[in-house]
């Protein structure tokens, strides 16, 4: 007897628990099987680019904090290099390694999460996500007690932080590394080599290198397939010129090759974060207001600049009209490009794949509808 | 009195309190009854009226307890504290939750079959209650022991998945329906290994009734049959569909599946029948494999029954908490490519020792312990390597090959930063790396 059959389109999000903010994918499923997916974003748009217009360049740095908000400092990072770059700001030594250490203890916190979550879509019901947390939360402290925030820190200026990293700040900055590297080593040892994690994540959704690179896709996702392109490594921002650490690659390209990257980049960073440490030097931890003044007015001109965040290029152009805001501000974010490829992740593959693909492209929906 | 029923304490003192029969209570001395002479079939219908009502209360009960226990439990294992707000250490938190479900407003979709929507939670409730009959929770404790046992309980738990799917279906929802069609699949495919695993316990057992199979427990079984064990426990989980079998429910995919659509009391009765079902596989466990009640002397059956049952229900809940989900695909592959092996092998090992030592002793069982336990570990080792993932066997990149598409070396920044700078001013990045020297 034949069984009439038809595929089935259910609506996921923007209220699901999985969706990593409020994404929406119209799923056509055939049985268990993906046929078709059609995201829909916007969610979230809170218009951060035009509203960067009506606002000082200082002011805008509290813009970029709630757009990727799981790594503030790196967005406040890939923003400042571009406002110094159009302005011709000299920033202060000190001020640069400071928000390296801030920015790469951003990027593992942002990593913790993203492994995190990943579990979480996994079907771990929250045992590793909240040992992610936990780490996360050691981090989080060390950025209170650099700008008072947690979240949303807003530490960076042109020219380098507000403010300097009180005497405290160093043993528990140390104590704190020591601390990951043995929570990372923790989570090694629970999940790296877990059948369950390891049988669901191999070979799922893989993305072929000429795909990912002719999509532009940047980050961990595209160093998962063996790609060595790092903007720290390529072309060094800050101080990334005086520091040597190892890329992370993988060949699979798959949901485990992405987990995997990561944690190695969060790893990694523990050891640059040791180089700034041993090489920072007193001084001011930004230009006087002589230099650089409070209302900044760049001359005409336009300037883009990227880093490497924690979900790939960042980068941040800004054309400015000779007034004291940009006349037009512009994000590249990487969250809202790695997620263009999400058709080629998910048809053909199975429903419980699907948020675990999504997780494992690590995405924040605040920096893809901004 | 029927004869069945007197070596049952529980039905005996209820009945001969309310009766006061002298042929059934000779042994001890109750004066009068309440019930006149003549009458006696009446007490035995109130006597079984109120054996179900404390039973059922019992059952209840330690749910609520349950749901608290696994609640601070889940909190330690997630280094938190778990409820602590509601009497002391939380226990009331459950009671507090109890009366939230109870006081929601009772939603019902306005596409949904009505008769079906509100039948499902009681089709669900009322087999995970009907287990509890047959469970013996100490020497003469229970309230029916049945000769086919072992059947009852296999029949009565693959209801659970009828109830699913009449639950997905009446609500009309998309997401419930393919919960439920996920909960066919593991039934079908769980409910397999599971009755085989107990096939060995039986042919030990010589018996399908509880009693009998708690009084052949020399040893408890689970050292005589690690491997049925092993295959029940696994597939008990995956029939209770809690985590790492939970595709149905699957919080992070289906977010809730079947349940989608109840709220008030009709979500606490699916509610308290996963509770209920947790507390019955946990009762199974340890009567046909840990030996039940029995235990030594000076402490009372009921308390060692008490002690292995919350000792099962522990591990369960630390399964839940540490293993991600398994995909559907997976888990089916699971059952019909690992577990069903697993129990033919285990029947044909048992089959072969009870051809040898027919009716077995207790140092018999040794001996059969002894030689079942190197299959068991050499079988279950050779499954995993069948069906285990393979390691990548090319993991990282050829440090010698060309990375594609673009070279090793460095390049210059203005390549990757994109514009021609338009004014001086934007020769920025060279001043920023002097100034850095």
């Amino acid at each position: 007897m034949a069984v009439k059959t038809q595929p089935v389109t259910v609506n996921l999000g923007p209220q699901h628990p999985s969706t990593h903010g409020v994404f929406r994918m119209r799923v056509m499923f055939d049985g268990e099987e993906i046929v078709d997916v059609e995201p829909v974003f916007g969610y979230l748009h809170r218009g951060s680019e035009k509203l960067a217009e009506e606002r000082t360049y200082t002011q805008i740095v509290t813009l970029t904090d709630r757009m990727d908000y799981v790594s503030s400092m790196l967005n406040n990072q890939a923003y400042i290099l571009a406002v110094e770059k159009l302005a011709g700001i000299e920033p202060s030594p000190r001020g640069v390694w400071l928000r390296m250490i801030a920015g790469e203890l951003q990027r593992i916190a942002s990593h913790l999460v993203a492994t995190g979550f990943l579990l979480q879509d996994l079907g771990a019901l929250g045992t590793p996500l909240i040992y992610s947390m936990r780490e996360r939360e050691n981090i989080l402290d060390l950025f209170e007690m650099l700008c008072g925030a947690r979240i949303t820190n807003s530490y960076l200026r042109p020219g380098g932080v507000f403010m300097d990293a009180p005497g405290e700040f160093w043993p528990a900055l140390d104590r704190g590394l020591d601390d990951i590297v043995r929570s990372i080593d923790d989570l090694e040892t629970y999940l790296s080599g877990n059948e369950i994690v390891f049988s669901r994540t191999k070979g799922t959704a893989v993305l072929p290198q000429e795909l990912l690179i002719n999509a532009s896709i940047t980050g961990p996702m595209l160093r998962a397939s063996g790609v060595d392109w790092d903007l720290r490594h390529r072309a060094p921002y800050d101080y990334y010129d005086r520091i040597s650490f190892e890329r992370k690659l993988h060949t699979a390209s798959d949901n485990y090759a992405r987990y995997w990257v990561r944690v190695q980049e969060a790893r990694e960073s523990v050891n640059i974060i040791r180089q700034c440490i041993d090489q920072i030097e007193p001084g001011p931890v930004r230009p006087s207001f002589d230099d650089v003044p409070r209302l900044i007015r760049p001359p005409s001109g336009d300037a883009y600049a990227a880093i490497e965040g924690s979900k790939g290029e960042l980068g941040f152009y800004l054309v400015s009209d000779g007034g004291i805001a940009p006349y037009r501000m512009h994000v590249r974010s990487s969250s809202l490009i790695n997620l263009t490829l999400l058709r080629d992740m998910l048809i053909g593959g199975q429903f419980g794949d699907l948020f675990v693909t999504f997780g494992s492209v690590d995405l924040n929906m605040g920096e893809v509808d901004r | 009195m029927p004869e069945a029923f007197l070596d049952n304490s529980l039905w005996r003192n209820i009945y001969c309190v309310l009766a006061g029969d002298s042929s059934t209570c000779a042994a001890r001395d109750y004066s009068s009854g309440f019930f006149p002479a003549g009458m006696e079939w009446l007490a035995f219908l109130v006597s079984a009226a109120i054996i179900i009502f404390l039973i059922v209360n019992a059952v209840l009960g330690g749910v609520i307890v349950l749901i608290w226990g696994e609640r601070r439990l889940f909190g330690r294992f997630q280094s938190r504290t778990g409820p602590n707000r509601w009497g002391p250490f939380g226990t009331l938190t459950s009671v507090a939750d109890a009366v939230k479900t109870m006081f929601k407003e009772d939603l019902v979709p306005a596409e949904a079959d009505k008769i079906l929507f509100n039948l499902a939670p009681v089709l669900i409730a009322a087999p995970a209650l009907t287990v509890f009959a047959i469970i013996p929770w100490g020497v003469g404790t229970y309230v029916a022991d049945l000769n086919i046992g072992v059947l009852f309980i296999m029949a009565i738990t693959s209801l659970t998945t009828l109830s699913v799917l009449t639950a997905a279906w009446s609500s009309a929802n998309r997401i419930a329906i393919l919960s439920a069609l996920r909960s066919v699949a593991l039934l079908i495919s769980y409910e397999i290994p599971m009755a085989l695993a107990l096939v060995g316990v039986i042919m030990l057992a010589g018996s399908m009734s509880l009693g009998d199979i708690i009084a052949a427990q020399g040893i408890p079984f689970i050292i005589v049959q690690p491997l049925a064990f092993f295959v029940f426990f696994i597939a008990a989980m995956a029939e209770m569909a809690r985590a790492p079998f939970d595709l149905t429910e699957a919080e992070s995919e289906l977010a809730a599946g079947y349940l989608n659509d109840y709220a008030s009391m009709k979500f606490g009765l699916f509610f308290l029948a996963e509770f209920m079902a947790e507390i019955s596989t946990a009762a199974i466990v340890t009567t046909l494999f840990l030996s039940g009640w029995k235990g030594f002397d000076p402490i009372p059956s009921h308390f060692w029954f008490g002690a292995k049952l919350i000792f099962v229900l522990f591990v369960i809940i630390w399964f839940r908490m540490t293993l991600p989900r398994l995909r559907v695909d997976q888990v089916l592959k699971f059952a019909w490519k690992g577990l069903f092996e697993l129990t033919m092998i285990n029947i044909i090992v048992t089959a072969v020792l009870l051809a040898i030592l027919p009716n077995p002793s207790t140092s018999e069982l040794w001996i059969m312990a002894a030689i079942n336990w190197p299959v068991a570990i050499i079988s279950i080792w050779g499954v995993s390597k069948l069906l285990g993932t393979a390691p990548y066997s090319h993991p990282q990149p050829d440090p010698n090959a060309p990375s594609y598409p673009v070279g090793s070396e460095s390049i210059p920044t203005d390549a990757v930063l994109g514009a021609e700078p338009s004014n001086a001013a934007n020769q920025a990045p060279q001043a920023q790396q002097e100034g850095g020297n």
